[in-house]
């Protein structure tokens, strides 16, 4: 697993309070991890803040896995 | 006319997590005051406060029992403290598992005086130091007064009125007459009423010490800074918590068998209309706030045998005591009227909710609890029983609660033991 992809899972961890088995990289913010829709502004947030990545209101409205932020924050960090 | 009777209890506060061990180290005259642990009070003239201990104390709060982790994060601890004070008195109550008539004819009222003050505090700083977009999506509803009544109506499903009171520190008696009214009217069956406080953070402690409220000279003798009707009282010591109450239709409690602690019998409300900060100085609104609750109760004076005084350690402590003076005339010579603040602080919002319930719990084990640190009072003090130091065992029949807000606002709450 990527180091990123680490990272990305403890975040939500911490943030959704969620155990970190049910963070698979295909499990989708909202079906599977319990968030509404402004806990995954919050989650963008503190991707923004780890990775010093800026992901636009309208990237950040197509990440509804934990996979998607995985692979957007790969292919936009510095 | 529907009647209003009490039957289920939740605390939150420097001396415990819960009912019990909250009301046993108030009666042990314990004092929950100590050093500010919460952030670094250099610069600071108040250093002391009355904190919710942490949940590896002998009495400390684990927030986890009752409030989910992510609902921890998103909101200021004054709503953690109030959703776990409002489980708790259900759980008393034997009300978790309702039916769905029930929670349509359920609803709650717990208010707050000051709400999110730390986390608009940190995150002001954030807005500062890193940008409006880097500002919490939760920050405005884990912020908001009314919000311990929104998540505990979530959590619980609770259909009926969703109200919360905002009266300075008249915040938690006012939540409970205004809910005990709701019952009255029909409009539930089942009130969950109360107030919580926790702005135990820089520019609380800042603010009122600068209003000149607080307590700034007792810093190296935290548990003898709250002494109301001392002569060398000198402003309060800020508490934090919650008090939530189960207020239920007297004939509903009936039928399904509840446990029923005490009626609430009569509520006063009052505007001094005077001064922002200072009560009146003939104690003219306190006067009419309690008048008008023992009228409503049916009740002379002599039928009290407790008050659960304001008395939050500072000047306006004796004008109370004159207003209870007037009202009760000869009949002073049989109450007994103390201050808990002396112990847990002040609780601002949730004053009037946890003293409430220390009124309750004196009926029910017929004793009164002490005002600690009197050991000079006052001039005006002289042929009061004021409980000074240590709890007394007495009947108790029949409680009058006080608590007076900033703007002027008064509140008072008759309560008394039923058969």
């Amino acid at each position: 697993m990527s180091d990123t992809a680490d990272r990305v899972k403890k975040i939500v961890v911490e943030h959704l309070g969620v155990e970190a088995e049910k963070v698979t990289e295909d499990a989708s913010f909202i079906d599977d991890l319990g968030a509404d829709s402004l806990d995954i502004v919050e989650l963008v947030m503190a991707f923004e803040e780890e990775f010093g990545v800026e992901i636009p209101d309208d990237a950040a409205e197509k990440i509804s896995t934990v996979s998607d932020a995985i692979k957007y924050i790969e292919e936009n960090k510095g | 006319m529907r009647r209003v009777v009490v039957t289920g209890l939740g605390l939150v506060t420097p001396l415990g997590a819960d009912v019990e061990t909250t009301w046993a180290n108030i009666l042990a005259s314990k004092s929950g005051a100590g050093q500010i642990t919460k952030f670094d009070t250099t610069g600071q003239k108040c250093l002391i406060a009355c904190e919710v201990k942490p949940a590896d104390h002998e009495y400390g709060f684990d927030p986890g029992k009752r409030v989910d982790h992510k609902i921890q994060r998103q909101v200021d601890p004054f709503i953690v403290f109030g959703i776990d004070a409002a489980g708790q008195a259900l759980e008393d109550a034997g009300l978790t598992d309702m039916s769905e008539e029930d929670k349509l004819m359920a609803g709650c009222s717990i208010g707050s005086g000051i709400g999110g003050l730390p986390g608009i505090e940190s995150e002001s700083l954030v807005l500062a130091d890193k940008g409006p977009g880097r500002v919490s999506p939760h920050f405005v509803h884990g912020r908001l007064i009314n919000l311990i009544s929104g998540q505990v109506s979530i959590k619980y499903g609770l259909k009926g009125p969703n109200h919360a009171v905002v009266t300075a520190c008249s915040t938690g008696a006012h939540s409970i007459g205004d809910a005990a009214r709701m019952i009255r009217d029909g409009d539930a069956d089942i009130m969950l009423a109360g107030g919580a406080e926790s702005t135990v953070c820089p520019i609380g402690i800042a603010g009122f010490a600068q209003a000149r409220a607080l307590n700034c000279s007792y810093n190296d003798r935290p548990e003898q800074a709250s002494r109301p009707y001392d002569k060398d009282r000198d402003g309060f010591v800020m508490g934090e918590g919650a008090g939530v109450l189960v207020l239920e239709e007297y004939e509903h409690a009936k039928a399904r068998g509840a446990k029923i602690y005490c009626e609430v019998i009569g509520y006063g409300l009052s505007g001094d209309a005077y001064h922002v900060t200072a009560p009146h100085p003939d104690g003219d609104g306190a006067y009419r706030s309690m008048q008008m609750a023992l009228k409503k109760a049916g009740m002379t004076p002599a039928d009290i045998d407790y008050i659960n005084a304001h008395g939050t350690s500072t000047m306006a402590d004796t004008i109370e005591l004159g207003a209870v003076r007037r009202l009760f005339g000869d009949a002073i010579g049989n109450v007994s009227m103390s201050s808990t603040k002396s112990a847990i602080g002040h609780l601002l919002g949730g004053a009037g909710a946890v003293e409430s319930i220390f009124c309750i719990l004196a009926m029910r084990d017929q004793i009164v609890p002490p005002t600690l640190n009197l050991d000079t009072p006052d001039e005006g003090c002289e042929g009061v029983d004021l409980v000074p130091h240590v709890a007394r065992k007495r009947e108790v029949r029949a409680v009058l609660n006080n608590s007076f807000g900033f703007g002027g606002t008064n509140a008072s709450l008759v309560m008394r033991k039923i058969d």
